[in-house]
């Protein structure tokens, strides 16, 4: 009798992970298919034997230029900071139990945004001082949400108020930058405030990739920790975790992904706040969702930036997009939450 | 500037120094933060009496952010450039936007509680603000016109705004006024409302109204300047208590006070140019918010 019952559950178990391992094989893929496009397209299109010569070294007038100088820093450029925002956004969602507490609505990018917004138009420093001060400026919000929440009445909903009335405030020092601001900064500026891959160059996107590369993997590995953790302080107490440790180290790295993909191209709106979601209801639950949600991100930051690239007659950028999309599914969401009283 | 300039220049119209100059240029704009001011007061106060909700304000709420995307709608697609055109388009964002956020913030069991409601228009604001973005990065002769605006500012002011301002503003601040004794009756609850003698549908939906149209019609001359409602409402109530008749005018006076003392404030801070009054009030109001979020009922979130 309890052998049948184990091999029933080892099988669902094993169903289960089929499945996962299907849909995170095919998000991957369709992550490269756009991966691809991205290189392929543009005011010329290139056959993807050249593309290819092009990426092993071979200097092709032309294709050399456009796909090497332009093209390959976009598609590496949208291929990280989704992944980034993906995964970042899904850790919050996930350890504070509700899809609303995301960096977008808590504010932690608009944080990370006046930051950088304040390094390019006051100090005109270097890409590593912007990234420096968005991460920092990332860190700040989330202790200062962190300790104004705290606190012997501690609740979600306080906690995501209080990211709203950050994010105000925030709001208003980002308007005072675009103010006080040079006119000649300014369009470039309102460009990068909307999320755009336009500009990104190879040497610009390092600490954003060297970021990724670490903290990625990190983040996959604690994905067991991350479930344990969302089933409630005491059992994962009881199950034998370092809950505290577990927590800082969770948090931090998801900070410094948004934060570095954030001075990079700018805060994409919604990207951090629909992988978490759709992975959900792709996956489902009983393995880590943070490698699907990490695929997810890459798969809506390059899909929007090609619709914001040749779907319209003007060229938008990939965050009007995505903003365009996440913004009614927020809403969206917030309609299916109050209908069964979750608020 | 000193106070002989300003005599000066108020009650000698023939006087043509600088000063006078100066003087006759700041007096408008005086006056018309006075009455925004005023009018945002009044509209918070009314708007939190409504949906019974302490954090309601019009730009908490998303109000002010529909009447922008109409007003920018109009500038790109119609070639709307008077201020008697921005009001009509702005009042109607308003209140499409009004309603579809209260409709979203009330629903399920609960009704509205501070936190569904403020979400509702986070999530608006954030919907129409994109919309806003996408209709203004193409069309840059927009974006000229509308960057200024739509950091809500009274520096655009001049006699005629007052003049096209003051029949919204009278009326709102007067239904308003008529009103707040039924207010506050309907502050008690349906029940007790219907009981003592008030129709309880009629007044939210006038009041409402009232609130919308006198935020809407701010937001087309000044642009959307957030928190006022929000700031002096809750000042009002910590010093006179919850009664209406008493918080309603008095909304309107600290309303104008606050918002005039930020124009200035803005232009002294940001001397020799100038902040925008909207900056100010956002970065003094949004704090508010927090601190009124870390007071709440954990129950009446």
């Amino acid at each position: 009798m309890i052998n049948s019952s184990t091999i029933l559950i080892k099988q669902g178990r094993q169903r289960r992970f089929r499945k996962w391992l299907v849909i995170n094989i095919l998000l991957a893929a369709l992550a490269v298919a756009l991966c691809m496009a991205m290189l392929l397209l543009g005011n010329t299109i290139y056959p993807i034997s050249e593309v290819f010569q092009v990426l092993m070294g071979e200097r092709i007038p032309g294709a050399y230029f456009a796909v090497n100088t332009i093209r390959l820093p976009r598609m590496m450029a949208g291929l990280f900071a989704g992944l980034a925002f993906g995964m970042g956004g899904h850790i919050f969602q996930t350890m504070l139990r509700n899809p609303l507490a995301n960096p977008d609505v808590l504010g932690i990018t608009t944080g990370s945004s006046a930051a950088a917004l304040f390094s390019i138009l006051i100090f005109q420093t270097s890409n590593t001082v912007v990234s420096l001060a968005s991460v920092i400026a990332g860190l700040v919000t989330v202790l200062l949400i962190y300790l104004l929440s705290s606190g012997s009445h501690f609740s979600i909903g306080r906690l995501i108020l209080i990211g709203i009335g950050i994010q105000a405030a925030l709001s208003a020092v980002i308007s005072y930058l675009l103010m006080v601001g040079s006119q000649q900064d300014l369009p470039a500026a309102l460009r990068w405030l909307s999320g755009s891959l336009n500009g990104a160059k190879m040497e610009t996107l390092l600490p954003l990739i060297c970021t990724v590369v670490i903290f990625a993997p990190l983040l996959i590995v604690l994905g067991k920790q991350l479930d344990i953790l969302e089933l409630g302080e005491e059992s994962a107490l009881s199950l034998g975790l370092s809950t505290n440790k577990i927590r800082l180290i969770l948090i931090l790295s998801a900070v410094l992904m948004i934060a570095f993909a954030t001075a990079t191209t700018g805060p994409i709106a919604f990207v951090a706040f629909l992988s978490g979601p759709i992975a959900k209801r792709l996956v489902g639950t009983g393995f880590s969702n943070v490698l699907p949600a990490g695929l997810i991100g890459i798969n809506l930051v390059l899909g929007a930036d090609l619709i914001g690239q040749f779907a319209f007659e003007v060229r938008y950028p990939v965050g009007i997009i995505t903003g365009l999309v996440g913004a009614p599914y927020l809403l969206y969401l917030l309609i299916r939450m109050n209908r069964k009283g979750y608020l | 500037m000193t106070l002989d300039d300003l005599m000066a220049g108020l009650f000698l119209s023939s006087s043509d120094s600088y000063a006078a100059a100066v003087v006759s240029e700041r007096v408008p704009r005086t006056v018309f933060s006075l009455l925004c001011g005023g009018a945002l007061g009044v509209s918070g106060a009314l708007m939190q009496a409504v949906t019974r909700n302490p954090l309601a304000d019009p730009s908490i709420l998303g109000v002010n952010t529909g009447a922008s995307l109409f007003v920018v709608i109009g500038i790109a697609f119609f070639n709307i450039s008077t201020a008697g055109q921005y009001i009509w388009l702005s009042i109607v964002g308003a209140i499409i936007t009004a309603i579809i956020v209260y409709g979203i913030g009330s629903m399920g069991r609960t009704g509205n509680t501070p936190l569904k409601l403020v979400l509702a228009g986070a999530a608006t604001s954030a919907i129409l603000s994109s919309l806003i973005s996408a209709i203004m990065l193409p069309r840059s002769f927009v974006m000229d016109q509308f960057r200024f605006w739509q950091v809500g500012s009274v520096g655009a002011a001049n006699w005629d705004f007052i003049a096209i301002f003051l029949p919204f503003l009278v009326s709102g601040i007067l239904l308003a006024f008529i009103m707040a004794p039924s207010l506050n009756a309907l502050l008690l609850g349906d029940e007790i409302a219907t009981g003592q003698g008030v129709r309880t549908g009629l007044l939210t939906l006038v009041s409402a109204f009232t609130g919308v149209i006198l935020c809407g019609a701010v937001t087309a001359l000044a642009g959307p300047i957030g928190f006022i409602g929000l700031l002096a409402t809750h000042l009002m109530r910590l010093i006179f208590g919850p009664d209406l008749r008493l918080i309603i005018p008095m909304s309107a006076i600290s309303g104008a006070s606050i918002l005039t003392i930020a124009d200035v404030l803005g232009r002294l801070i940001g001397s020799p140019g100038e902040v925008e009054a909207g900056i100010i009030t956002a970065f003094i109001g949004a704090p508010v918010l927090i601190l009124l979020a870390t007071k709440l009922k954990v129950r009446s979130l």
